[in-house]
């Protein structure tokens, strides 16, 4: 057959081989899809506020009750959903671009490496959530912010590994041989080292993912993430506190959309790194 | 040995250093005059002139910096602008709090983390196994504030066998502010305790693959003393570096327990300090926490020597 010697088709085979790596990868693609069309899968509006009905358990016209204001809680998840992934997908674009500049100019310019790996161990000093409330506090709340404050406290683990790869990498005799051949340091880095780091940072990639969210949901629920007229999936946790032991559904279906989300991504992260590369579990 | 502590010293105070730097320009970047935004909207421009001169905002960014760091020198974190106490007395005040529940929950994770962790590597692939790998994945993908809120759910307001909130008044015993901390603890350190197991499982997987386990056993060592004696305190050591990294984890972690279960602690104190943008409070934490996090890491590596013989520096 001449698909199966496609690489990507093969990395595909090798990776849904294990049945819960698959399972998760649907689980990740329906969120997807349910939060591109949020819009038209939601049977009403997620700020709909309907107070006759408020606080009304599960049932057939709201199939996942009913929060405070009387707004359906399926909609408001669906919608979350939107913000969660929106979220979680930016944090790992702006993470894994510093870090990858960070990390390659460690690993690669001997005489910076000193400075930036301090400068990362410093950074990576703070617990996430600490380093997150206080750039939240100094720039202030909104989506924005809080895509730029986790951005900046998961830059340090992606350097670091981009910083590992690209030591090992730099002594291989095909960098010498870019070297021999005239390559400036630019094209070294960009087309020689960067390719070779794609399989690691997709594996950390998906692992940022899932922290990126759950952090996003202590920050919305500690009151210093996303405004809480936002329906994030923290936002909708924090508010059902108040409402606990009289409304559970308030908090149980926000919270177990992110735990099914961040469980999805930690198994695809891991069927990941088994199967692009056996080298790579050393490294991550 | 000396040369070794000399370098990790220095190394350490480079990274404080960095540390210092980044706390300094986090609230430099507050768009604006920080001065004005401290003092909200109802200040004068004089009462904003004064607290300028006051934080020293008006004298190049450079002094800025070293005055910064002369008074860090000399232990002086500042003084709170909502409290109005010294930072350095309101971090000492909840540090008991903050302390204990860390720990009760770095010895609950460990408890828990290391003995499963350690079946489960002996037993490989049995139900044991599979149960602690699938419920330690589930506890590291569960916002840690919702494991809280379950909790007081279950244990206290459907069953009020624990408190739900608060840490007893100011004249209880150390029983008491004990029985409140039971369900904080259990919420931090529950799902801390997956990321032991992990790590138990693999290094413990590792050891007993090492030529002298399996010398062990050629020789007649009995199953459980090839166990104990020869994998148990090898495979220890890498989980040592992991119980001191997830310490500074479980400090983060208390940030959210705390507000969880209204703790008067650090967390606290933090938390309520970005609602009211009480700068000098932040800078102080940041600092101190991280400060905390790196001697931590410190200690831990040379225990690490200590523990091993086979490490040299």
């Amino acid at each position: 057959m001449r698909a199966s010697s496609s690489p990507a088709l093969l990395l595909l085979r090798r990776l849904f081989r294990r049945r819960l790596v698959a399972a998760a990868a649907v689980v990740l693609a329906a969120t997807v899809v349910a939060a591109l069309f949020a819009p038209l899968i939601a049977p009403y509006s997620p700020t709909r506020m309907d107070i006759v009905h408020r606080l009304a358990p599960p049932g057939m016209a709201h199939l996942l009750g009913t929060d405070d204001f009387g707004r359906d809680v399926l909609s408001r998840v669906l919608f979350g959903a939107r913000q969660s992934l929106a979220v979680g997908a930016l944090v790992v674009c702006l993470a894994t671009l510093l870090g990858t500049v960070l990390g390659l100019c460690a690993g690669y310019f001997r005489r910076m490496d000193t400075a930036l790996m301090r400068f990362n161990d410093a950074l990576m000093a703070f617990p996430d959530i600490l380093l997150a409330i206080a750039l939240m506090a100094a720039l202030g709340a909104s989506l924005i912010n809080v895509v730029l404050a986790l951005g900046i406290v998961y830059t340090p683990r992606v350097a670091r590994i981009v910083r590992g790869a690209v030591l090992v990498l730099r002594e291989l005799p095909f960098i010498e041989a870019a070297e021999a051949l005239g390559a400036g340091r630019m094209r070294i880095m960009l087309v020689h080292l960067l390719p070779n780091l794609v399989s690691a940072l997709v594996v950390q990639g998906t692992f940022v993912f899932g922290y990126a969210i759950l952090t996003e949901a202590a920050l919305s629920f500690l009151g210093a993430g996303v405004p809480p007229t936002i329906p994030t999936w923290g936002n909708m946790i924090a508010q059902a506190q108040q409402y606990m032991g009289q409304a559970d559904w308030l908090m149980l279906f926000p919270g177990g959309a992110i735990v099914l989300v961040v469980l999805s991504l930690q198994m695809l992260g891991d069927g990941l790194r088994d199967a692009l590369d056996p080298k790579l579990q050393r490294l991550l | 040995m000396i040369r070794y502590l000399l370098r990790r010293v220095g190394g350490l105070l480079a990274v404080m250093l960095m540390v210092a730097v980044i706390v300094f320009v986090i609230v430099r970047v507050v768009p604006g005059d920080p001065a004005a935004v401290m003092l909200g909207t109802a200040a004068t421009p004089a009462d904003i002139a004064r607290l300028r001169t006051e934080l020293g905002l008006d004298r190049p960014l450079a002094v800025q910096f070293l005055i910064y760091l002369k008074q860090i020198a000399s232990l002086d974190l500042g003084r709170s602008l909502f409290l109005n106490e010294p930072v350095a007395w309101a971090l000492w005040q909840r540090a008991e709090l903050t302390g204990l529940l860390t720990l009760l929950a770095a010895g609950l994770s460990v408890a828990i983390g290391v003995p499963v962790g350690v079946v489960s590597a002996v037993r490989r692939g049995s139900w044991l196994d599979q149960a602690a790998t699938a419920v330690s994945m589930f506890a590291a993908s569960v916002p840690s504030f919702w494991v809280g809120l379950t909790l007081i759910e279950i244990f206290a307001v459907h069953n009020p066998w624990f408190p739900v909130s608060g840490w007893g008044g100011p004249g209880a015993g150390l029983a008491e502010h004990l029985r409140h901390l039971v369900l904080p603890a259990c919420a931090l350190g529950l799902p801390n305790s997956a990321l032991i197991i992990r790590f138990t499982r693999t290094s413990m997987l590792d050891v007993l693959q090492e030529d002298y386990v399996r010398t062990a056993r050629a020789k007649g060592v009995r199953p459980a003393g090839v166990v104990m004696r020869h994998a148990f305190r090898n495979a220890m050591i890498p989980v040592l570096t992991v119980v001191g990294l997830t310490v500074a984890t479980l400090i983060g972690g208390a940030i959210v327990t705390e507000t969880v279960f209204g703790l008067p602690g650090v967390g606290n104190l933090i938390v309520s300090a970005v609602l009211r943008r009480d700068y000098p409070v932040i800078q102080g934490t940041l600092l101190v926490i991280s400060g905390l996090y790196v001697l931590i890491n410190l200690l831990v590596d040379l225990l690490y020597a200590l523990a091993d013989p086979r490490v040299r520096f």
